[in-house]
């Protein structure tokens, strides 16, 4: 009994053996087709699979949202997300940011406000920002906070953050016309 | 952010650069130790302790080590390895007794993780459960060691002090001047307890390390998310019996460390692992709860304080007892002990003290460095004690403290006599106590009356200082070399896992060359064959330390250019300057050559080469440290003090307990900013870091020592919802004369503090003293309602009518 004390949390994908099931979705505007364990976690999908290792894990319990990534529109904590239940969804990841070489105004702004230091969170705060911003594109300080009270991150203070996010908002709105 | 930008008297040196890490990290590219694969590699689990203290009566192995796939089963019985930076207590596998739910009993490494895991659950373990030691005044009597070896255990000797037959990993003390005699002319003398709870470093990577040792040799390469790849190289050395050069460090980008990743963590297990498993590489990473549970924290802390005052309000003397609950082990945690003894009585001129701080063991999580170690923690004591005692005096909290700082010409605890090159701890407190526009305290009418509306505000202010915690002979040492175009690559041994070093220490170089930022390549990824020696990356001494180093391998450099040049453009280096990535003449500045020209040896016309490849180097060691006193803890602990304030206000909801921020002020005397973006990104970390220890967080055990909280469901940090109202950063510039540009250190400063000041503002609002950390909803609220005016527990258990 003992033995199953620090079983219960696991941060690799442990092969189910159960039959694999065939997957096809869009990733970063790429269509993917590939054969996953039913028990396996979009997250471990994405990393593991499709190597895109942008997306962190910080709690595997849906948390932290390291692992935020967009599916059909909305952010979701990956971790605690079946790679099968991305079947036929469109998914952005961190990598799908920048496009055709050039960092998106969201990316630029996280530089130029210094919203970022170990970076490990970073890439769950752009994904939740992006979604944000997609479905309103001038958030209030409310909104941005009710959004983003759902990242942790230990080392920004936050603070950092909150401007980027509202430059960018302003950025995106003069600039691309949103 | 405040809009008044901050203006710069040098062209590189203060400007508010992006860090030069940043692209990777907005793009995804960033690799960390958790994103790493090698060849081969093998996955790890552990079987942790199920009990605080506990017999290993037997371990069966046979049936894990026969499942296919499984390539190592190691328990206590397989290594009698001891690692350690300061104190080498910690075994890397439990045997005979286990001290803290978190212990490793054993360690599999498989083909993949689903073997390991069923390994895991083939181990079939017998336990004795033993009596465990709860809690430091049960360590004390020592009636049941935590280390029955205790007398034996290697030590840093000299500078820390395990007590023989007792749980005391370190004893240390300072005393100076008459304290009986110190009372007795004091018109009122005040004794507090007060205590906080251990805490969560919360890195968002947590440990992971990966090592390969190879079978033929005494090679092991180590792969970690680690602050300090030399004190890892150097422990293993030690620990293994192998040399330095026989262990290869490489640190990837670091996903946080707070101090909890500094000193070694799971390379050791990781070695011993890949060595059983004939030298494939093993990956062994924390899961959260075991980043929580099995990884060190914060020590709890509890200090006595004991102070006599006049009744003008000088102090006359102070007696400060400092138990800290280490946990299980102490190996970084008695340098935490230690600082207590220089650090503990706060920014003061106090001419009679003395301090005893025990680094104590018990069965519980054990603990390690955490950003401003030991000075949080004392600082909550101190703080809120000034407080109380300008409420007994009656004397506005900002005068007794003016009337008490330390100015040029007192002393330290330590003796060190404070000059004007220190900077000012009064010119902190007076801006950060503008900022907040303090008018002096509530009087209980007014508050009565904002009580009424069911939400009350108050302000406090806090005092903080902080030196370099680190070995009185503490160096580093950078490499520059010029590449053919001009631009230069730096190299230090020391780690950026966040605070923006490599691009602070970039803008110096660039500073020192003239030349752009861009051009000077510094990597935040290290590797200890190839990157020079760098003690440990704690401590905020890296701008100041490698700073310096910088200075000295760029002034290296331009005089070796110098001569080079020199002979090229046929004149004497003396009549050279540069500027712009230039060389030239001082009077015929046509004469002139360019970086790019001499970067790898001057050429001719007719292709005959001068000089060579430019290659500089800079060591920095900390200046005329010494050791303290065993018994009267005098001495120079501090390579440089940083002094600083924090002035905060809030709002009470009296009904629900619930404390908002509404503005924090914070000053620090940093000297020079070295870049005005980056110190405000520590300022805003640390001081929302500072809001969760003040008002969130605390580990919460059950009755046999086992963590009830470890998850981020359970033990709260700061979220975007918690953030205060407003930070104001204040930069004071009184230069450091031995600092680079006047610069001192500032990574960890702006956490110390702001549990107390949020403490004194909380007295401010509600006239209640709380003594005990978090300041939570429950525990305010609770207080309230206890109706008592000073809270020394926030346990369900200390409610009235519950004794």
């Amino acid at each position: 009994m003992d033995n199953v004390k620090d079983c219960s949390m696991v941060t690799e994908h442990i092969e189910s053996g159960k039959r694999k099931v065939t997957l096809s979705l869009t990733v970063n505007g790429r269509q993917i087709v590939r054969d996953v364990d039913p028990n396996m976690t979009l997250l471990h999908f994405l990393r593991d699979n499709l190597k895109l290792f942008g997306t962190k894990e910080a709690c595997g319990e849906g948390e932290c949202g390291a692992c935020t990534i967009i599916m059909n529109g909305q952010a979701v904590t990956s971790c605690i997300i079946l790679a099968v239940e991305a079947e036929g969804a469109e998914i952005t990841t961190v990598e799908g940011l920048a496009e055709d070489g050039k960092l998106s105004i969201l990316q630029e702004e996280f530089i130029s406000q210094d919203a970022l230091q170990c970076g490990f969170c970073t890439p769950g705060f752009l994904m939740s920002t992006r979604a944000l911003l997609d479905n309103n594109p001038n958030p209030t300080d409310a909104e941005i906070v009710e959004v983003l009270g759902g990242n942790l991150c230990r080392c920004t203070g936050y603070i950092p953050i909150m401007l980027a996010v509202r430059r960018a908002a302003e950025r995106e709105r003069k600039e691309l016309g949103r | 952010m405040d809009e008044k930008k901050y203006q710069s008297k040098y062209k590189r040196v203060g400007q508010a650069y992006d860090r030069k890490d940043a692209r990777e990290k907005v793009t995804g590219q960033a690799v960390f130790t958790y994103d790493m694969e090698l060849p081969g590699m093998l996955h790890a689990r552990c079987l942790l302790s199920p009990y605080a203290r506990a017999r290993i009566v037997s371990i069966d192995t046979s049936k894990a080590k026969a499942l296919p796939g499984v390539r190592a089963v190691l328990c206590g019985e397989d290594s009698d390895i001891l690692v350690g930076l300061y104190m080498q207590d910690k075994r890397v596998l439990a045997k005979g007794e286990t001290r803290y739910h978190g212990d490793v009993v054993a360690a599999i490494a498989a083909d993949d993780e689903e073997t390991a895991e069923r390994a895991i659950s083939l181990l079939d373990v017998v336990y004795e459960p033993l009596q465990p030691v709860h809690d430091v005044d049960e360590a004390l009597r020592a009636e049941i060691l935590v280390h029955d070896d205790i007398n034996e255990l290697k030590h840093y000797v000299g500078v820390f002090f395990p007590q023989k037959d007792s749980n005391i990993a370190s004893w240390n003390k300072s005393k100076k001047g008459d304290l009986d005699m110190a009372f007795e002319e004091a018109d009122l003398v005040v004794e507090n307890e007060f205590s906080l709870p251990a805490v969560a470093h919360a890195p968002m990577e947590t440990h992971v390390a990966i090592v390969q040792a190879d079978p033929y040799s005494n090679k092991v390469r180590i792969w970690s998310s680690a602050q300090s790849p030399f004190a890892i190289r150097q422990i293993m050395a030690d620990s293994f019996g192998i040399s330095e050069s026989d262990v290869e460090v490489h640190i990837p980008y670091v996903g946080g460390g707070f101090g909890g990743k500094a000193g070694i963590h799971l390379e050791p297990l990781a070695t011993l692992l890949s060595r059983a498993a004939g030298g494939l590489p093993v990956k062994v990473r924390a899961t959260r709860e075991q980043e929580f549970n099995q990884l060190p924290t914060r020590a709890g802390m509890r200090g006595r304080i004991k102070t006599g005052v006049t009744k003008e309000g000088k102090l006359t003397g102070v007696r400060a007892v400092y138990d800290w609950d280490s946990g299980a082990y102490a190996d970084y945690g008695v340098n935490v002990g230690k600082t207590a003894v220089y650090s503990g009585i706060g920014p003061y001129k106090v001419d009679n003290a003395s301090i005893d701080s025990k680094t104590i063991y018990t069965n519980k999580v054990f603990s390690t460095a955490y950003r401003g170690f030991g000075h949080l923690e004392t600082h909550w004591s101190i703080e809120r004690q000034m407080d109380i005692l300008s409420q007994h005096l009656q004397i506005d909290p900002y005068e007794f403290r003016m009337m008490n700082l330390l100015k040029p010409g007192d002393q330290t605890m330590s003796g060190e006599v404070i000059t004007e090159s220190n900077g000012s701890p009064s010119d902190c407190l007076t801006a950060v106590v503008k900022e907040i526009g303090w008018t002096g305290r509530k009087t209980e009418e007014e508050r009565q009356r904002e009580w009424k509306t069911g939400k009350v505000r108050g302000k406090g202010f806090a005092m903080l200082q902080k030196a370099p915690a680190m070995p009185a002979n503490t160096s580093t040492s950078v490499i520059m070399q010029m590449n053919g175009d001009g631009h230069v690559k730096l190299m230090i041994g020391a780690v950026d896992f966040g605070q923006g070093a490599i691009t602070a220490l970039a803008q110096i170089a660039a500073q020192e060359l003239d030349i752009p930022i861009e051009h000077i390549e510094i990597s935040a990824e290290i590797d200890t064959r190839a990157n020079p020696y760098d003690w440990n990356t704690v401590a905020s001494k890296l701008i100041f330390m490698g700073g310096n180093a910088v200075i000295k391998a760029s002034r290296e450099m331009l005089r070796k250019m110098k001569e080079i040049a020199a002979q090229a453009l046929r004149t004497d280096p003396e009549n050279l300057l540069h500027a712009n990535g230039e060389v030239y003449h001082r009077h015929s500045p046509e004469r002139r050559l360019t970086y790019k020209q001499i970067a790898l040896g001057y050429m001719y016309p007719n292709g005959t080469g001068i000089g060579g490849p430019l290659i500089s180097s800079g060591s920095s060691i900390a200046d005329g440290l010494t050791n303290l006193h065993p018994e009267t803890g005098q001495g120079y602990p501090a390579a440089v003090w940083t002094f600083g304030a924090h002035a905060i206000e809030i709002e009470v909801d009296v009904e629900t307990g619930y404390v908002d921020v509404l503005k924090v002020a914070s000053a620090f005397d940093i000297g020079q900013v070295i870049n005005e973006k980056l110190v405000y990104g520590q300022i805003c970390g640390g001081v929302v870091q500072g809001l969760g220890s003040a008002l969130l967080e605390g580990y919460k055990f059950n009755s046999d020592e086992q963590l009830m909280n470890p998850s981020f469901t359970d033990n709260k940090i700061p979220t975007m919802k918690d953030i205060p109202g407003k930070i104001v950063p204040i930069y004071i510039e009184n230069p450091q004369h031995n600092g680079p540009y006047g610069a001192r250190g500032v990574g960890e400063h702006p956490m110390i503090s702001v549990p107390s000041a949020v403490g004194n503002a909380v007295y401010d609002a509600l006239g209640i003293n709380f003594h005990v950390l978090p300041l939570s909803p429950e525990a305010i609220a609770l207080g309230i309602a206890s109706g008592k005016k000073s809270i020394l527990c926030t346990d369900v258990d200390c409610l009235p009518g519950r004794h």
